[in-house]
């Protein structure tokens, strides 16, 4: 029972960076935008988000928990957004490719976080490091309910992030299917020309979808390097985001482009991650559980194949630039 | 005197060395129909195009209701009340009809479909519509596409009305609801344009005509004032009778046996029903009917692209096997001498690659001739430079990427190169789309003489004065069915029309 | 009624440019590339270094000692393999981001030869067999993701990528599990012996030559033959492949064995010319600043060379003013992303032009 009990919390804790970075993916799939540069923007918002909180520490000495929690989520959310507002100027207003577009921002994001990171690191004589306020503020559950027996640790002992997380979720699947705007969102991303002939501001849209989804993307990574459960714990470890965000990437395509999906998506891949650490798989080499996650997105992709409703489709202009004069 | 609802001021629009629209000044007036003709490439939509926001026009004024404006977007023409219906209905299928009434409304907050379908079914009632609000646009025919499309102008207070082609895809029932429909808006004092290239609805439904040639505007009149052929000469420039030079067959050889042939599509409707003709050498089979019920599918099942039941014998040249060609490669059909040319809505799209130059365009049918690996580029470029003094295709050269080149050039290349491969069947569909009528006449010559050369030509064409006078039979495909095969000499286009709208009698003339 | 627009044109139209003549459209390209490197420097100098005595230093500790530059060379040799690997999938419009796992498989396969059956073959035998089995497994690592594509169309981006975590993870599955060096505290896979080496040749192992042979193969592969001209075709229009009777299948899943085949030699060199063990990170990412190359220089095999050379420096160069400034060597990455991006950006100054404003309306002129 305990092993259970554990196994779902740390399958909960797992599943949320990459949760982040579906639903931001989510967003900016909506608009036409295929972003594959999740993973640098989650690099981008791990490094400012740590950045924030290690500054913080340092300019006040004795650091506030709420006041780190908002100061990390904001920069990781602008930095990040930072790199999808890249993103966005190159393939919205200069129309270049979006594949490559993304491919590059991946390797720039990567380079960024790795590069500030070590920057901070090397002032730092070493490496950078929060302190034990600001790690708890990433890891603690809630006071108080946590302590409720089984139901406490199942339900409430989880970080700060895991509800904002659960909460984005909610927001989105109804900004989505119940508001104006969200209904607006989605038209631009399955046919530009028409959301533009209807007088939606497609590329404000676009933008704005592209940015904000970045963000969210971001807190991914800020989740990475601040929780120590599931990431390096205020410490900026080289390359410590690698392959979440390829994962994130591919749980929008399972999750069908829908936010409470992408949270039963999140939670699948995210077991998967860390079921060798609970249970013995009889005949199966430790080290290969590593790559579970990445098996069972393949064998998803192929199963995809054989589930193509109306409704189960990427938004059709996905990938594609809108000019409106084109000819 | 009240202003006119818009009036246009020598508008201009260029695409690059293309003038797509030359100096037009134009009244639309309240409570009237106006009917903007012209033949395909004339400008019409292009014109329109910018009172709707797609375009912005290079020079000249708009004026609405007497003041002059700008139209930067489709949101500045929705303000001005202009709502334009385009030929590709410009709605999100995923979405309901009454998700689409609202796109891009400027209101925030929650979505009720239930206000946005009452206040449709209001609409609906003052004019005569029918439309299920709940309905995915998925799940509706084009017809019902197109009442939504009107419905969504009316629901954000259009007072103009533009529609493009409005009747290109509806039945005869369908247009006839149509027009009641756009009359009681008439009544209602909407002011509406329709762009047209056919006359008799111009005569059936408009109050006044304006006849556009080659982006100029060459007449404004009252239709009632006016005739048919007034009309063509303006619309065409110089009195026109189709005279299309049409030999006799000999001989005809047959080439092409098709026995029962089927085909179903992706969401399992039936395409082709039962298809029974034969081609013959020395002849050109037209094929009729209206856009996409069939012609397609045919054409591309019979060259091994589209996959179908039924038989398709093919008969070599004298003496050799026939051969049956379904289950066969397209590359092997292709070696066979069928070779097909399909002119899509985008010109480019099948058949001819935009960025690759003349020669290397050339080459898509031949590149695979011999054992060698590589690729013969002298001979494709030796043909593109004939192709290109032949037919008279303008272009700066041959190393010229296709896509720069006008459409008619583009055609020009592209059926040039099917017959320079000398095939036993030319099938080529569309061939003529969006050409003047002299690059037209060109592209006809071209497949009669590949007809006494002793080709089986089989041309699906869109303009039925053209398939009357050009084609020895003509079959009549209605709902993926042969609604009859007619003598190309002995039938009118009134009987070519009646087949395509009705499953009459079957009718079978002996070739 | 009355309609309240009294708006102006806008200040900056933006209009599709006649064709632009290549010279111009590569001083673009070439300029971005001296954006990139001037953001580059703003960022050097916000952190309170030199940029121009950093730059230099990169050039220094990349080129100007023969230590240097073999050590460049050594970079740059797997890069422009891997960039040519890529070069016909790209072509064709399949995003193979899979080299990296790509050349993963080629060095899990020669690391076997190399471990176990060294000395039951002569060295040539040996070379030769190595070279053949790990073009074969990384050509049939690259056809698996080409396979689903062909036939059903799955995403090959993120099917290539998957692939990369799992050739990699099953290296880790080596190094832990089978393969692992017994004799060592930390495991790992043992080193080869000498005869599984491959001899240098002016001081760089022999492989730099392959990958300039292959540099020519690619070239004449992609515009001189037919199998060059239906990448081509495919990549430019599916539909026109099909109507002009090519088999669309077979040619996305040819290409890509091609491509994985040469990313699998890329993986033999690696394993038998650089590192003589194999590991985790024997890939070390080339297979996706390839991407970077390959797209940098428009596919040209030619360019790639320049490129690669040029990424190679930046790489070298960054270790060095790592140990000289402190500067992480990450710093490399950053640049090769501003290159890209900014070349990206540069494409729509080479396609479009700006229109500016003519006149107004009814607003304050």
């Amino acid at each position: 029972m305990d092993t259970l009990l554990n196994f779902i919390v740390a399958a909960v804790l797992a599943a949320t960076p990459l949760l982040f970075g579906a639903l931001g993916e989510i967003i900016t799939e909506k608009s036409g935008n295929l972003n594959l540069g999740v993973e640098g923007m989650m690099f981008m918002g791990g490094v400012a988000g740590l950045a924030g909180t290690y500054y913080y520490e340092k300019a006040v000495g004795e650091p506030n928990a709420v006041v780190s929690m908002i100061i990390g989520v904001v920069c990781a959310f602008l930095c990040a957004m930072f790199g999808a507002f890249i993103y966005s100027f190159l393939t919205i207003t200069l129309r270049a490719n979006q594949n490559v577009t993304g491919l590059a921002l991946t390797t720039f994001g990567t380079g960024f976080g790795n590069f500030f990171g070590e920057i901070m690191g090397n002032a730092a004589g070493g490496y950078v490091s929060v302190g034990t306020v600001i790690k708890a503020a990433f890891d603690e559950g809630i006071p108080v309910l946590k302590d409720i027996p089984v139901i406490g640790k199942l339900l409430f002992d989880y970080n700060f992030m895991v509800y904002l997380a659960l909460g984005l979720t909610i927001i989105l699947a109804y900004f989505l299917s119940k508001t104006k705007t969200g209904l607006n969102l989605r038209a631009v991303g399955e046919s530009p020309a028409t959301a533009d002939a209807a007088g939606i501001n497609v590329t404000l849209y676009k933008y704005l979808a592209t940015c904000i989804g970045g963000g969210i993307s971001g807190l991914g990574g800020l989740y990475i390097v601040m929780n120590s459960a599931n990431g390096t714990g205020g410490v900026w470890v080289h390359n410590s985001i690698s392959g979440y965000g390829w994962l994130a990437v591919a749980i929008v395509i399972f999750a069908t482009w829908s936010p409470v999906k992408a949270l039963i998506c999140s939670l699948v891949i995210g077991s998967l991650s860390v079921i060798p650490y609970y249970y013995q798989i009889p005949f199966i080499h430790s080290a290969i559980y590593e790559i579970f996650p990445y098996i069972a997105t393949v064998a998803v992709l192929i199963i995809m194949i054989f589930r193509k409703k109306k409704s189960n489709l990427p938004p059709a202009s996905l990938g594609l630039a809108y000019f409106r004069e084109e000819r | 005197m009240e202003a006119a609802a818009i009036q246009l001021k020598n508008l201009t629009k260029t695409f690059g060395s293309v003038v797509a629209n030359d100096k037009v000044s134009l009244e639309i007036r309240h409570g009237e129909i106006l009917a903007l003709l012209g033949e395909n490439g004339s400008g019409k939509t292009t014109l329109m195009n910018m009172l709707s926001g797609i375009y912005y026009p290079d020079g000249g004024e708009i004026f609405v209701n007497g003041k002059e404006v700008i139209i930067d977007s489709p949101r500045d023409a929705f303000d001005l009340g202009i709502g334009m219906i385009h030929q590709h209905f410009k709605l999100v299928d995923v979405l309901t009809a009454a998700e689409n009434m609202v796109l891009g409304i400027k209101e925030k907050g929650r979505l009720n479909t239930k206000v946005i379908g009452e206040k449709m079914r209001e609409i609906c009632e003052q004019y005569g519509f029918n439309v299920d609000p709940d309905k995915k646009i998925y799940d509706m025919s084009v017809s019902e596409k197109q009442t939504v499309e009107i419905v969504k102008m009316l629901y954000r207070g259009a007072e103009t009305l533009i529609l493009d082609e409005p009747t290109a895809v509806l039945t005869p029932q369908e247009t006839e609801k149509l027009f009641a429909v756009l009359r009681n808006m008439k009544k209602d004092g909407k002011a509406i344009v329709i762009i047209t290239h056919k006359l008799n609805e111009v005569m059936e439904l408009s109050d006044r005509v304006a006849v556009l040639r080659k982006g100029i505007h060459v007449g404004d009149l009252v239709t009632a004032e006016t005739n048919p052929q007034e009309l063509t000469n303006l619309m065409v420039g110089h009195s026109v009778t189709l005279n299309i030079e049409r030999t006799l067959c000999e001989k005809p050889v047959k080439k092409l046996e098709v026995r029962c042939l089927c085909c179903t599509n992706d969401d399992g409707v039936k395409v082709l029903d039962n298809i029974n003709f034969d081609a013959f050498g020395g002849e050109v089979l037209g094929i009729a009917g209206i856009s996409g019920c069939g012609q397609k599918e045919l054409l591309e099942g019979i060259a091994g692209l589209q996959k179908v039941t039924g038989s398709i014998i093919f008969y070599p040249e004298d003496g050799k096997q026939p051969e049956e060609l379904n289950g066969k490669s397209p590359m092997e059909i292709i070696k066979r001498g069928v070779s097909l040319s399909f002119v899509p809505e985008d010109r480019l799209g099948m058949g001819l690659i935009g960025n690759m130059d003349l020669a290397d365009n050339m080459m898509l049918r031949s590149y695979n001739k011999g054992k060698s690996p590589f690729a013969d580029r002298k001979t494709p470029a030796e043909l593109a430079e004939k192709v290109v003094e032949e037919l008279e295709v303008v272009t700066p050269g041959i190393d010229v990427p296709v896509r720069n080149l006008s459409g008619g050039n583009v055609q020009k290349i592209l059926v040039g190169r099917e017959i320079a491969s000398e095939p036993s069947v030319l099938m080529s569909a569309y061939a003529v789309r969006g050409l003047d009528i002299n690059t037209s006449y060109t592209i006809y010559n071209l497949m009669n003489e590949q007809k006494n050369r002793g080709a089986a030509v089989i041309y699906v064409g869109e303009d039925l004065d053209v398939l009357v006078e050009l084609c020895d039979r003509i079959l009549v495909l209605c709902d993926g069915k042969v609604s009859g095969i007619l003598d190309g000499r002995n039938t009118t286009k009134e009987e070519v029309g009646l087949l395509m709208t009705s499953l009459g009698g079957e009718k079978e003339v002996s070739a | 009624m009355t309609y309240e627009n009294v708006k102006k044109e806008p200040l900056i139209r933006v209009a599709k440019r006649p064709e632009l003549s290549s010279k111009k459209a590569m001083l673009i390209r070439f300029s971005s590339v001296l954006v990139a490197l001037m953001i580059g420097g703003i960022l050097i100098l916000a952190l309170g270094y030199n940029p121009v005595s950093v730059y230099a230093g990169i050039v220094e500790g990349s080129l100007m000692t023969p230590t240097a530059l073999k050590a460049t060379a050594k970079i740059a040799v797997p890069l422009l393999g891997a960039a040519l690997a890529i070069a016909p999938a790209f072509k064709m419009k399949f995003w193979n981001c899979g080299a990296e796992g790509q050349i993963t498989i080629g060095a899990i396969a020669s690391t076997y030869f190399a471990l176990y059956q060294v000395d039951n073959l002569p060295t040539p035998i040996f070379f030769a067999v190595t070279f053949v089995v790990s073009a074969i497994f990384g050509g049939l690592w690259g056809l698996i993701p080409a396979f689903f594509k062909a036939r059903w169309g799955t995403n090959e981006t993120l099917f290539t990528l998957m692939l990369n975590y799992i050739a990699i993870g099953f290296v880790k599955y080596l190094r832990i599990g089978p393969w692992m060096d017994k004799g060592q505290m930390f495991p790992k896979i043992p080193m080869f012996s000498k005869s599984a080496r491959l001899p240098d040749v002016l001081g760089v192992h022999i492989g730099w030559i392959i990958v300039l042979v292959l540099v020519i193969f690619i070239y004449v592969y992609m515009t001189r033959t037919k199998h060059g001209y239906e990448i081509a075709v495919v990549g430019e229009s599916i539909s026109t492949a099909r109507y002009s009777g090519m088999n669309v299948s077979k040619i996305i899943m040819r290409t890509m064995f091609l491509s994985g085949a040469i990313a699998g030699i890329v993986g033999w060199m690696l394993v038998l010319g650089t590192n003589y063990t194999l590991s985790d990170t024997t890939a070390n990412g080339y297979g996706f600043t390839a991407i970077v190359v390959a797209w940098l220089a428009k596919l040209n095999p030619f360019v790639m060379v320049l490129i690669s050379v040029f990424l190679a420096v930046l790489q070298k160069g960054s270790n060095t003013i790592q140990t000289n400034f402190g500067i992480p060597a990450s710093a490399s990455e950053v640049l090769t992303g501003l290159i890209l991006l900014c070349m990206l950006g540069s494409e729509f100054f080479i396609n479009y032009r700006f229109v500016f404003r003519k006149k107004t309306v009814g607003g304050d002129d």
